[in-house]
């Protein structure tokens, strides 16, 4: 193999990569805007499905992507507010609530696409658009500056996420409903409406994610089209700390493992396919057993609050 | 002192007298979910052009209709009673175990595998080992999320659905490999299924149905699963471990370990109702072997109040849907995934109303000592 067409190849996996990161970035950095205000949201698997599918549908019959996009969001929206009565003013044990929003997901988008797609269909998706002068660097421009829309939004998120949660109000509140409610309660602070916020917005960008997933990466919508990233996003704010810029490390070294597996097929390298796509499920466990037992999460983490209870 | 309606009732030496109207609260809960969900279920079915009330006739014609379809519920039902019998022992500990999937595709693995590879032994020996082999690979399975989790205190939730997709990516690779039907290799159509398994292995079946004895089986292991949690030490532990981790860490009781035993042994009993779907149902490994009975079980663990003596009917309530939903989408059209997506709306049911009864209780409990209170 020649020079020319190694580099090629990097260009392209890495290409694949900041692309690929889009759906776990948004999902990503909302499930950890969720869990800072204290309410792990399991269902983001269940979000991403329906909102991929919602997305796809409105996009397919209007033609119009944008619609598509804000379908997807609203789709968020709602299951989240779903998400947030269960687990914040009911009070229910949030993990198995997770799970059952994930199976509702997963079960609602594959009834809704037999029923009203009922075949896989492509449509156009969200085009790459260059960015003047930076997208004509040699590579990198290639790489990071000539992708569409729903990618160049994942990754402003990260910077706008920081300074959301670091340096404004209502990203302190937020987390300090996560670390001690019981102490943001006795300031005045409303608990459960901070985190129907967190776990609403959160939810938007886990839709966000499935829209972007149908309508800029694979362009089509199938049963099961997230084949579990929902579960790794989750992950990955483990892995992250939290963070937003921890969660972007996390997000791209995770689609560089799926851009590599997947030009590995490309390529013919003489791997089974069953194998490769295992992959990114072995690294997630790897990366679980590595970060999670010397980070520290939100105090408050899966804890129902009730006022006088503490 | 009022009804507990929470799931996890305090464990007491030995109960006073039986408390009807606890178990009756306990019972109205999730039945009250399940005919929630049915209406919402409804409500999808007018959307989608479809009579409901048609629809659910279908249902309950395709369960009760004929002496076959009843026999279909209960072999739906008997992977559903064992992996719901892992969930119990695992969210008992207060571990949640959604590696149901991954695991009954490990013991399914290793049925195939073991008893093709023991063809010669006779059925008396090869039918428990074949189970007990498929025992420990799902068990195997659980081991890892649950040493994980001792160890390194990785979220299992999180490890088991990992772990999932790995099991079914491996199941994959083995059928298009070292498993594959030599019969479909040779005829050139390359199927994913595994060869026909050796016929001293097949489960004895009532004539005519696909009803096998590995029901009997599972009723019988739920019967031991009973006193196992309730009669031993080791179950008064893991029950212990899930009520309080904090007093049990007190108790000198060591909470990791109690945590991977659990995680172990649910993913034993999902491996074996992978086994039982192989060599009772399928004889032989199928794509599609586990038919998200590793879900469907936490939806029946749940709703018989993770009780091993309430998951008998409530798996089988839920292998009849299964079967009333098969009949539905051949019968009236509608896709099977809508029990699914109703199989979602029920958890989030069950868990929703329960802890709506637990604070009902609570808040009765606070007002009768304010009354006494006033009283004195």
């Amino acid at each position: 193999m020649n020079e020319l067409t190694t580099a090629a190849i990097i260009v392209g996996i890495l290409t694949s990569a900041v692309r690929l990161a889009t759906p776990y970035l948004y999902a990503g950095i909302g499930e950890a805007i969720a869990e800072l205000s204290g309410v792990v949201n399991l269902g983001v698997d269940g979000i991403m499905l329906m909102s991929a599918y919602g997305a796809f549908f409105v996009a397919l019959n209007t033609g119009n992507l944008w619609l598509g996009l804000l379908a997807g969001a609203l789709i968020g929206v709602l299951m989240g507010l779903l998400m947030a009565f269960i687990s914040v003013t009911l009070k229910a044990e949030q993990g198995i609530s997770g799970i059952g929003l994930y199976m509702f997901g997963l079960g609602l988008s594959s009834l809704l696409f037999k029923t009203t797609i009922g075949t896989v269909k492509t449509i156009t998706g969200f085009q790459p658009i260059k960015i003047p002068l930076l997208g004509d660097i040699p590579f990198i421009g290639q790489i990071l500056f000539n992708q569409s829309l729903p990618v160049y939004g994942a990754f402003l998120l990260v910077p706008l996420a920081w300074f959301i949660l670091d340096k404004t109000t209502w990203g302190l509140r937020l987390k300090a409903v996560g670390q001690t409610p019981a102490a943001a309660d006795s300031l005045g602070v409303n608990v459960d409406r901070v985190r129907y916020v967190g776990t609403v917005a959160g939810s938007l960008l886990a839709g966000l994610a499935g829209a972007s997933l149908s309508l800029a990466l694979v362009n089509l919508f199938q049963e099961n089209l997230t084949a579990g990233q929902g579960f790794i996003a989750v992950a990955l704010v483990y892995f992250g700390g939290w963070r937003p810029l921890g969660i972007m490390l996390g997000a791209l070294l995770f689609s560089t493992v799926n851009a590599f597996q997947l030009w590995m097929q490309v390529l013919n390298v003489p791997i089974p396919s069953d194998v490769a796509v295992m992959l990114p499920y072995l690294l997630t466990i790897f990366a679980l057993a590595l970060t999670v037992s010397r980070v520290r999460g939100p105090a408050a983490l899966n804890k129902p609050f009730e006022r006088g209870a503490h | 002192m009022p009804p507990d309606t929470a799931t996890k009732s305090l464990p007491s030496a030995r109960k006073p007298a039986f408390d009807w109207q606890g178990l009756l609260l306990r019972v109205a809960s999730p039945v009250l979910a399940i005919l929630f969900a049915l209406l919402i279920g409804a409500v999808m079915l007018l959307l989608l052009r479809a009579n409901p009330l048609t629809a659910y006739a279908t249902m309950v014609k395709g369960v009760f209709g004929s002496f076959y379809g009843f026999t279909q519920s209960l072999v739906k039902a008997t992977p559903l009673l064992l992996v719901g019998l892992g969930i119990c022992i695992a969210f008992r500990a207060s571990v949640l175990n959604i590696g149901g999937e991954g695991q009954i595709i490990a013991g399914a693995l290793m049925a195939t595998w073991f008893s093709l590879q023991f063809r010669t032994w006779p059925g008396w020996l090869l039918i428990p080992a074949t189970m007990i082999m498929g025992f420990l690979a799902g068990s195997f399975w659980g081991f890892i999320p649950g040493i994980l989790k001792a160890r390194l205190n990785v979220n299992e939730i999180l490890s088991t659905v990992m772990m999932n997709a790995i099991g079914l990516q491996l199941m994959n690779l083995l059928l298009r490999g070292p498993l594959i039907d030599p019969a479909g290799v040779a005829a050139g159509t390359f199927i994913h299924q595994s060869d026909r398994l050796p016929t001293q292995v097949w489960l004895g079946r009532i004539p005519q149905t696909q009803l096998h004895t590995g029901a009997i089986v599972a009723v019988v292991l739920a019967i031991l699963v009973y006193i196992f949690l309730w009669r031993t030490t080791i179950g008064y532990r893991i029950r212990a471990v899930g009520l309080s981790p904090e007093a049990s860490k007190y108790a000198g009781i060591p909470v990791p370990f109690y945590q991977a035993l659990s995680l172990t042994l649910a993913g034993g009993f999902a491996g074996l109702a992978g086994v039982v779907e192989v060599i009772g149902v399928q004889h032989r490994l199928l794509e599609g072997v586990t038919s998200g009975y590793g879900f469907t079980g936490i939806v029946a663990a749940l709703f018989g109040g993770l009780h091993p003596l309430g998951l008998i009917p409530a798996s089988w309530l839920f292998g009849s849907l299964l079967v009333g939903a098969d009949m539905m989408q051949r019968a009236v059209q509608v896709p099977a995934s809508l029990i699914d997506s109703l199989l979602g709306l029920i958890v989030l049911l069950v868990i929703g109303s329960q802890v709506w009864s637990r604070r009902l209780a609570t808040r009765r409990t606070i007002e009768l000592a304010k009354k006494m209170e006033a009283k004195s």
